[in-house]
């Protein structure tokens, strides 16, 4: 069998398997920073230690925020019902998310965008509702 | 075991005479997950609450310019509606319009002069039996069964504009452009509105909802707004209504708007 144009082809596959494969080696040993949202803000750093509760466990707030949020919208928006009762802690929130949640977290980038960029996921949310101010330098 | 088209259709029309397959399909609206119970959500106890929001529009109380600008920018900062400077794209809850558009089946001219020159202050009539929310495919504006606010999910709205086409008053706009840029002043405690949803008066539920009047009545001239519970008899607005004169606007499409104006009466005022 003979191979024509063999060393072209042979250095062409090869460049060709380099440029592919560019991403992976590239990024060998390098560990894929995890999200690490912070929750520094001066608002929860001003409650007392056994104080800083979120409106349920902070388990439950990590996977189920987004239906917690549905809820909240539906409840307020369509029923008018705007005092929520935790069910761990039995303290009052004002279901909303601009004026509640980001009382605590005022920290958007730091706190909401931390894992929505790293989950690649974007919801919405900030088309219409008002984010707080924040500095540039985080 | 396979089964073919007619008994799939057999055993899918008796399971849902029986109810059985009816749960799935109407349970998409209050789905509570594990942890949420609907009876955890209550209102404020401050709210205001009223069986049948209404306003009585007493234009002999406008005198000035200024108060018509009072009374509209309370309610344009307040909501963050923007500024776009033309009057193609223009948003507006609460506006001035002439005698002869905002009763135009009620206009002859041989009318008093005085009311036929004065502009009139027209919003949402948040109608009894509002046409934007029979046309709206997505339930984004509904009536509120509680108190009979016609209210905007913006959430669910498409940008389909049905409901503008639908409401014969002119109450609602669409969001054309991006108008974040136009908001000169932000209320940080009120989203705004994004590209492609339309928008109105909410009669301020919001406010309603921790204890205050509508941001229009509070900003307007002593009296000149008077809002209130139309089933209370004892209400003021229903008293006014009860007692004076009063016209709606276009009420003989059968909308049954909610907002009633005080004619006449504007020499004495």
């Amino acid at each position: 069998m003979k191979l024509y144009d063999g060393g072209k082809i042979l250095v062409g596959l090869l460049v060709f398997v380099a440029f592919a494969t560019f991403p992976f080696y590239n990024n060998i040993g390098k560990v894929n920073a995890k999200p690490e949202p912070k929750f520094d803000t001066p608002a929860i750093l001003q409650m007392p230690e056994q104080e800083r509760k979120c409106v349920e466990s902070k388990e439950f707030m990590r996977t189920e925020h987004m239906q917690l949020l549905n809820n909240w919208r539906d409840s307020v928006v369509r029923d008018g019902y705007r005092r929520y009762t935790s069910e761990t802690s039995g303290k009052n929130f004002n279901m909303s998310l601009q004026n509640e949640c980001m009382r605590c977290h005022s920290n958007k980038k730091k706190f909401c965008d931390e894992c929505h960029n790293y989950m690649a996921v974007k919801p919405y949310c900030w088309d219409c509702h008002i984010a707080p101010k924040e500095d540039d330098r985080s | 075991m396979s089964i073919d088209r007619r008994q799939f259709l057999k055993i899918a029309g008796i399971s849902s005479l029986l109810g059985i397959g009816a749960t799935a399909a109407s349970a998409t609206h209050n789905v509570w997950i594990k942890g949420i119970n609907p009876p955890q959500v209550e209102p404020e106890q401050a709210a205001l609450r009223a069986a049948h929001w209404a306003m009585v529009v007493d234009m002999s109380k406008f005198k000035t310019e200024e108060d018509f600008q009072k009374t509209i920018s309370a309610c344009h900062t307040t909501h963050n509606v923007p500024d776009f400077g033309n009057i193609k794209d223009e948003i507006k809850w609460i506006w001035k319009e002439a005698y002869e558009n905002a009763f135009p089946h009620q206009d002859s001219p041989y009318m008093e002069e005085k009311i036929r020159e004065i502009p009139f202050i027209v919003l949402c009539n948040h109608c009894e039996n509002p046409a934007c929310v029979r046309v709206c495919p997505t339930q984004a504006t509904f009536k509120r069964k509680s108190d009979g606010i016609v209210m905007m999910d913006m959430h669910r709205c498409i940008g389909c504009r049905f409901c503008m086409a639908a409401c014969p008053y002119g109450a609602r706009s669409f969001n054309y452009r991006d108008p974040r840029p136009f908001i000169k002043n932000e209320n940080k405690e009120y989203p705004t509105r994004t590209r492609g949803v339309v928008e109105k008066c909410t009669f301020c539920t919001e406010r309603l909802a921790v204890g205050k009047l509508p941001a229009c009545v509070e900003a307007a001239p002593q009296g000149g707004l008077i809002f209130g519970d139309l089933a209370d008899k004892n209400s003021e607005v229903r008293k006014i209504v009860e007692t004076r004169y009063t016209i709606r606007r276009k009420a003989d499409l059968g909308t049954g708007p909610s907002v009633y104006y005080l004619i006449g009466g504007m020499e004495h005022a």
